[in-house]
């Protein structure tokens, strides 16, 4: 299956899916020092995001969820690529200081966690293993 | 989004890599929310200052950042910093510090228009700080958009702000009228209607009928506890702010404020004097007459408070009220006013469980945190306190 969004931040990463459908406030919301979901209202609490390629609707929260996805990155506990329905300045923001690949218009729904999927953010597409 | 050739090579790195990235911030958001180029700022006010807030990890970006070569390009302040234990204090230096490097000013305050930082009508600026995004909008008429902290210091850093939002004149029109049938009359009955609108308003820009206000502070109050329970960033007054003779161009619906909206908010928010460690008035950070209002309850009061009261204002303030003798009378009595800080974003629980304020904003946030929280206008909270 391949989906076209748009690029937010560009590069290309290819790995296993994660995917929250709900909306994913990094402050507070996912250890930095472990890259593990820790917002009690999330449907992937207790995962790891790191190296994985992480798809979720849109960021929510303060912006300081920014400087956490900073820190994921620096601790080497950073998703490969941020895949999301809606961008929004927080994880926009943080994708770009961090140096993630992000896409956004894509629809979260389709997608579920454990398939492989590569994505091409300079292109805005995203294709899964179905 | 259109860019000229100066802001390209930016973006290509050809000026170094910390305006590389703050150009990158920009142009992600203005590409998604449809921008159509970038527009000159005169200021930024940022905020992310707290150590509560940003942590060891906004320490490492704004260290990276000045290491990068990170310096600021338009005049900016800061917003307030935190307060806390020894450990907590080198971290909150530290973070000023940083910011400093890049040619920030450390006003650290969130009434940067008290002092240091004042737009003027029409002026673009990008600011960050919810409470002074909504007064600089309301009552200033100045244009930004509600900013975080990394969004704002990219804007300083280049110079610029993507142009959408509130910085486009059909994105001012009011989306409600707001009529209010309610008496609004006192500081902390704007409080009230602040956060009663804040909790049922989304995204809108309200248009007030039936409120008066008899001064600023009575309207910095409502938009600071609008924001923080919700999320306005501009709203209009009838007869008062300046741009509410354009803001009405369609029919638009209207809700109303009863009595008991406000009398509900003023409930929510009645714990029990035996439960209150501290009073806390200035927030946001309060005005020189605000200071002078605390001062002559004390004298009216004349006995000293068991429990202290804090005021916090900018240094500007603090400063004018040193010199006019207000702040020795306001010690005399067991007051004290605290520069630079903001108790919202410093670690108190479990130094102090319970407040008294007159500020909505500092109502919502307290009681999210888990405090006692008595709101009620500074002239009941002297005169009644222990």
């Amino acid at each position: 299956m391949k989906l076209k969004g748009r690029k937010i931040v560009g590069g290309k990463a290819e790995g296993e899916l994660i995917v929250s459908q709900k909306p994913l406030s990094f402050l507070g919301g996912v250890d930095p020092e472990t890259g593990v979901i820790t917002d009690a209202e999330s449907d992937i609490r207790g995962e790891r995001i790191a190296e994985k390629i992480l798809a979720f609707p849109r960021g929510k929260g303060s912006t300081v969820g920014s400087y956490i996805i900073y820190a994921l990155k620096k601790n080497g506990k950073a998703p490969k690529a941020i895949i999301v329905g809606e961008a929004e300045t927080i994880v926009a923001t943080g994708a770009i200081i961090a140096g993630i690949p992000m896409v956004d218009g894509i629809d979260i729904s389709k997608l579920k966690s454990g398939v492989r999927v590569r994505v091409d953010a300079d292109k805005g597409e995203v294709e899964v293993d179905e | 989004m259109y860019l000229t050739k100066e802001e390209e090579l930016i973006l290509a790195g050809e000026y170094g890599y910390a305006l590389q990235k703050a150009m990158e911030i920009l142009v992600a958001l203005g590409d998604i929310y449809g921008a159509d180029r970038l527009i000159p700022i005169k200021s930024a006010q940022v905020a992310g200052v707290s150590y509560k807030n940003i942590g060891d990890a906004g320490i490492e970006f704004l260290r990276d950042f000045v290491d990068a070569g990170a310096r600021v390009s338009v005049y900016t302040t800061l917003n307030p910093a935190g307060i806390g234990d020894d450990e907590f204090m080198e971290k909150q230096a530290e973070v000023l510090n940083l910011y400093r490097e890049m040619g920030i000013e450390a006003t650290s305050t969130c009434t940067p228009y008290y002092g240091a930082n004042l737009p003027k009508f029409g002026d673009h600026i990008a600011w960050s700080e919810s409470s002074a995004v909504v007064f600089a909008n309301s009552i200033i008429g100045a244009r930004t958009n509600r900013e975080g902290g990394p969004s704002s210091l990219a804007a300083a850093i280049v110079g610029k702000t993507p142009n959408y939002g509130l910085h486009l004149e059909e994105n001012r029109k009011a989306t409600l009228i707001v009529d209010v049938q309610a008496k609004v009359r006192t500081f902390v009955d704007y409080a009230a209607l602040g956060y009663h609108l804040g909790r049922t308003l989304g995204n809108d820009v309200p248009y007030f009928r039936g409120i008066n206000p008899e001064k600023t502070e009575f309207l910095k109050e409502m938009g600071a506890a609008m924001a923080a329970s919700g999320s306005i960033a501009l709203y209009h007054v009838e007869g008062e702010t300046p741009e509410y003779r354009e803001a009405v161009v369609d029919k638009l619906e209207t809700i109303t404020v009863e009595d008991d909206d406000i009398k509900a908010v003023r409930e929510q928010f009645s714990d029990d004097w035996t439960g209150i460690d501290m009073i806390l008035v200035g927030c946001p950070h309060a005005s020189l007459p605000e200071v002078k209002e605390i001062a002559e309850l004390l004298t009216m009061r004349g006995r000293p408070l068991k429990i202290p009261l804090f005021i916090t204002a900018s240094r500007a303030v603090k400063a004018l009220a040193d010199s006019l003798g207000y702040t020795e009378v306001i010690e005399r009595y067991n007051g004290r006013i605290i520069a630079d800080s903001c108790f919202v974003v410093s670690p108190i629980k479990g130094w102090y469980n319970g407040i008294a304020t007159n500020s909505g904003k500092s109502a919502f946030y307290f009681r999210s945190f888990g405090f006692n929280v008595r709101l009620d206008d500074a002239e009941n909270l002297v005169k009644e306190a222990p």
